[in-house]
């Protein structure tokens, strides 16, 4: 329990849900009184979620805050928040970037103004409940009932062609969250079987990875079906196609939260469930997915390299970025794991403000192709020095936050084998090529086009919502300690789980050994149960 | 057959009988009624329904047989019959100012649901293959009449003429089967069929076979399995919308319900003959139906290809026929029932004076003019889909569960691909209703009954989703005597 005293979790999830019940009664005409309770309720959710970090107990690895209550007690279904450190900072991010959000909404949105704040806080619970349930299908519905809002922002305050983007995100998602939803019924099945789970019927994530599976066949399947389910959020590799036009299409509120949270929930949900769940199969799968995210870190950053669009082009670049994410995930070892994590904060930050650099731009000139643009410096300094550190802060310039995210990814793959890391080095070149380029064709150069003459600077409030990302650029870049000490446990608890002896093995040659190992590690386990079973 | 349980002869039936008897009641007074009072005898019958209702409360809990053996009383039949009891309100609650749009204000309809009713009621407490018949025939009669309801309107007619048409042939079917049965077995009794099967070794036997070919033909008309589909469209669009919902509701679950009956009470010792059958039925099922509704541009038919694909993702849990399985189908039923009649009072919300409002195009904009109506409508979607937290999600959760259980994994990775392929076309309405301008200002058919039973079924839909435990109970404690 919590020294609160009261279920602070369920207070943070349900306070958004709690705002859109009183936008739903405020006349749909007072737009100044929808934006100002929206806001808010967010800045009310943020100053709730920030109480975590006074109770929060950094030094544990378990779960905190824990609220458990029996909700469908025949199928054994709880209601069951708890957070650890990865958790906790996603969680604080989230809060932090739907009131910014909503900021920057203010002036972008004209149109159905009281739908479009209800449908950004009612996704806000659905993220929120995410990164906070512990039981499988109470994670589920969060994670699925997420999807109509965010459905609704692309579809409805969209541009381009916003409807065939809408119905392409949902589907994809809805595709592979549905084999996840087999694969959660197939566990919850296989725990009650005495030989490899505790007999009882139960969703709860921590009593299911106590169970002892074969990797082959059970989590050899389970581990692909949830993949797919993440891999689609994430997205990894093949997975992709739906990113660039959500993103592209989305109000830019959509898009900050859709890159800066969304898709965390895909990488989280490996974190959280698909490495303590599989253990074996993670381990197992490690060559694909490793070979997935090089493939989408070189591809996602050659094909933003291509992009006319600006906002295109961020979307390609958090193709590219995920897939560090991702390798640093499933390089096993404590160093990667952190970096990851990290990385998913990093680029939150950094690429959920990018989307707000490219929708001041949009508001201000309703084109976001980069041949429109040129010589912006000289008309818009401020915005010029935000954009510029915004940059380097995706670019991974030492001293900003995006450096010591993939130092440590880049740490943690070299150690599992130095020819992934160096291909993916590759990547962060193609990265700071891209970036460079957008800034120098859109910033630099001279200001001939007419219409960019008159263009007025940031004004207060955009400086206002930026200036808070910038200071975490900056924070996390020059002092990470904090971010990594909370996490720190969770992580070690992750590693000890999946892949215990990870300092013996040696870097190169341990890559080779590991596919001959691991299925043979964990068989002698599993197959004696599996005998037991056959026999009565 | 001698049977060491009381029989209670007239009381088992007293919910039937009463309604029958009003329904009777309701025909004599129609004369007597002014045209302009004819809602009271709408009212009317809304009251039978809640007599009969209330009539259940003392048979609550009882397990017995009457007319030797040919009807039971058990928590099974009990169950239905509440479930048809609410059905038949919510169809009479939608239909009133439908049938005054329409032209077509007869107080003969509400007569013909409550008889359709009483067969409904009777079918799944049938425990005799010739009761089972005759309460099928109670219930499809009146749908014939129901279904031309519209006499002056060409295609009603055209429906009511092919539901009769396939029906009856369907009947054949059905008592023919029930006539091989008869052969194999030497009886009609389901129990006595069971106890028979049991001893004598008799699954391979042709005449047993085919006789479960023929029921389950007859039963796949019913509840519009694929490749028995064929009329369902053409049906559900011409019929009055509401009799549209009744009959997908309310005919489609007192089939399946009887189904349930005949194959785990009667014949679960060819379980192994006619689950593979079944398999293969479901898998079209679903996806033809799925397939089939993305192309659709009026909203009726969609809704009658989407209502074809739900009966496909019921028959998985017939096929795996545990207790979870069992379970499934009547927490899907309960659920399916809600969001289908949700879904099909859309469509008798756009239905006014000038327009048909059957047509995706109808609801355009509808978001901007009716936020409610429109929002209703996402919810009853997503149950559809199977989205939670709603309805459809937890029917769907006990199908999957129970197909993952009994080892049947692809029936139910197909059951998630149509999941999928079913949120385009639903979805496709939803878009046009939110991103589309509206037009026109005709404002929408609202009556009072209809907002009542439109609130229930969204708060039902919603509620079920959100805390299904009593749902789940009372299937649980219903088909226990299966086990």
């Amino acid at each position: 329990m919590n020294g609160f005293g009261f279920p602070l979790l369920s207070l943070i999830a349900y306070t958004p849900l709690i705002g859109c019940v009183i936008l739903l009664f405020l006349n749909k005409d007072d737009h100044k009184k929808i934006m100002y309770t929206a806001f808010g309720v967010a800045i009310i959710d943020m100053l709730f979620s920030l109480l975590l970090l006074l109770g929060f107990d950094s030094s544990r690895a378990d779960m905190q805050f824990v609220e458990k209550a029996s909700w469908i007690p025949t199928l054994g279904v709880e209601y069951h928040f708890g957070i650890d450190g990865i958790s906790l900072l996603l969680i604080l991010l989230s809060t932090i970037l739907c009131a910014i959000a909503i900021v920057s909404s203010f002036t972008a949105i004209h149109e159905r103004v009281k739908e479009y704040y209800v449908s950004l806080l009612f996704l806000q619970t659905g993220m929120l409940g995410v990164f906070m349930s512990l039981d499988l299908f109470l994670f589920y519905i969060f994670w699925e009932i997420m999807l109509v809002p965010m459905y609704f922002l692309i579809g409805i305050w969209g541009g381009g062609r916003r409807l065939y983007s809408a119905i392409k995100f949902f589907l994809y998602t809805l595709f592979g969250s549905l084999f996840m939803l087999l694969a959660i019924l197939a566990l919850y099945f296989l725990n009650r079987n005495p030989a490899y789970g505790t007999g009882e019927f139960t969703f709860n994530l921590l009593e299911l990875s106590k169970m002892h599976l074969p990797l082959w066949p059970f989590q050899f399947w389970l581990f692909l079906a949830f993949f797919l389910g993440f891999a689609v959020k994430v997205p990894m590799f093949p997975f992709h196609t739906w990113l660039p036009d959500a993103h592209t299409d989305a109000p830019t509120a959509g898009s900050v939260l859709l890159a800066g949270v969304l898709l965390k929930m895909g990488t989280y949900g490996f974190v959280r469930f698909c490495l303590p769940l599989f253990p074996a199969a993670s381990y197992y799968f490690v060559p694909l997915i490793a070979v997935l995210s090089i493939i989408g870190i070189v591809y996602g950053g050659l094909v933003a390299l291509a992009q006319k669009d600006i906002k295109r082009l961020v979307a390609y670049s958090s193709v590219s970025h995920l897939g560090f994410v991702m390798l640093g995930m499933f390089a096993l070892n404590p160093q990667g794991i952190t970096g990851s994590v990290l990385q998913m904060i990093n680029h939150g930050i950094s690429t959920g403000a990018l989307f707000l650099i490219v929708g001041m731009i949009y508001e201000r000139r309703h084109t976001r192709l980069i041949a429109d643009f040129g010589g912006l410096s000289y008309q818009m300094p401020i915005f010029a020095t935000f954009f510029a550190i915004t940059m380097f802060s995706s670019i991974g310039l030492p001293g900003l936050n995006g450096f010591v995210g993939e130092f440590l990814i880049l740490v943690g793959a070299f150690q599992y084998n130095k020819i992934y890391a160096a291909v993916a080095l590759l990547g962060i070149i193609l990265g700071a090529a891209y970036m460079l380029w957008l800034f120098q064709r859109t910033m630099f150069g001279t200001l001939d086009k007419a219409e960019n003459k008159n263009l007025l600077d940031m004004n207060r409030r955009e400086i206002a919502y930026m200036v808070p990302l910038i200071v975490f650029m900056f924070w996390i870049g020059l002092y990470p300690k904090p971010f990594i000490q909370i996490m720190e446990p969770a992580v070690a608890n992750i590693v000890q789980k999946v892949n215990p002896d990870w300092e013996n093995k040696k870097p190169m040659a341990a890559e080779k050994e590991k596919d001959l190992i691991a299925p043979a590690a964990t068989e002698p386990q599993a197959a004696a149960p599996t005998d037991g079973v056959e026999k009565p | 057959m001698t049977n060491p349980m009381p029989d209670l002869g007239m009381i088992a039936i007293l919910p039937e009988l009463v309604l029958a008897l009003l329904a009777c009641l309701l025909f004599v007074l129609v004369p007597f009624v002014p045209k302009e009072k004819r809602d009271l005898l709408g009212y009317f019958s809304i009251g039978a329904l809640i007599v009969s209702g209330l009539l259940i409360i003392p048979l609550w809990g009882q397990n017995v047989s009457a007319f030797s053996g040919m009807i039971a009383l058990d928590p099974y039949a009990l169950f239905f019959k509440v479930l048809f009891l609410i059905i038949a309100l919510l169809v009479i609650l939608i239909s009133f100012l439908y049938l005054k749009i329409e032209r077509v204000h007869l107080a003969e309809y509400y007569g013909l649901i409550l008889f359709a009713t009483v067969g409904m009621m009777l079918m799944p407490a049938s425990s005799d293959l010739l009761s089972f018949y005759l309460s099928l025939e109670l219930m499809s009669m009146s749908f014939y009449i129901l279904a031309a309801f519209m006499r002056k309107d060409a295609k009603s007619v055209e429906a009511g003429m092919k539901y009769f048409l396939t029906g009856v042939f369907t009947s054949g079917l059905i008592l023919y089967g029930i006539a091989f049965l008869y052969g194999a077995t030497g009886t009609t009794n389901l129990k006595a069929i069971q106890a028979f099967l049991s001893q004598a070794n008799i699954s391979g036997s042709p005449t047993l076979i085919l006789g479960l070919i023929l029921l389950t033909a007859g039963f796949g008309f019913k509840i519009a399995a694929v490749p028995f589909h064929m009329w369902a469209p053409d049906v559900y669009e011409g019929a009055p919308t509401p009799v549209t919902a009744f009959l997908s509701a309310g005919s489609k679950a007192a089939t399946l319900a009887a189904m349930l009956r005949v194959f785990v009470s009667g014949l679960s010792f060819s379980y192994g003959t006619w689950w593979q059958f079944l398999w293969v039925i479901a898998v079209l099922t679903m996806t033809v139906g799925n397939i089939s509704a993305l192309v659709q541009t009026n909203v009726k038919r969609l809704l009658a290809y989407s209502s074809i694909a739900h009966a496909g993702y019921i028959l998985i849990g017939l096929i795996a026929a545990s207790r979870v399985g069992l379970a499934s189908i009547l927490i899907y039923l309960v659920s399916y029932i809600f969001m289908t009649i949700g879904a099909f009072t859309m469509i008798i919300l756009l239905c006014r004076f000038n327009s048909r409002g059957d047509q995706i195009s109808d609801f355009r904009g509808l978001a901007r003019t009716h936020p409610a109506v429109a929002a209703a409508f996402v919810l009853f979607a997503l149950s559809l889909i199977g989205i939670p937290p709603t309805a459809g999600f937890v029917g769907k959760l006990f199908l999957f569960n129970a197909a993952i259980q009994g080892g049947f994994y692809w029936l139910a990775i197909i059951g998630i691909l149509n999941s999928t392929i079913s949120l385009y076309y639903y979805f496709k309405i939803v878009m046009v209703m939110y991103m589309e301008e509206p037009q026109g200002s005709t404002p929408l058919s609202f009556s009072p009954p209809l907002t009542v039973a439109l609130g229930v079924m969204a708060f039902a839909t919603l509620f079920i989703g959100l805390y299904p435990e009593p749902l789940i109970r009372a299937a649980l404690q219903s088909i226990q005597l299966f086990l």
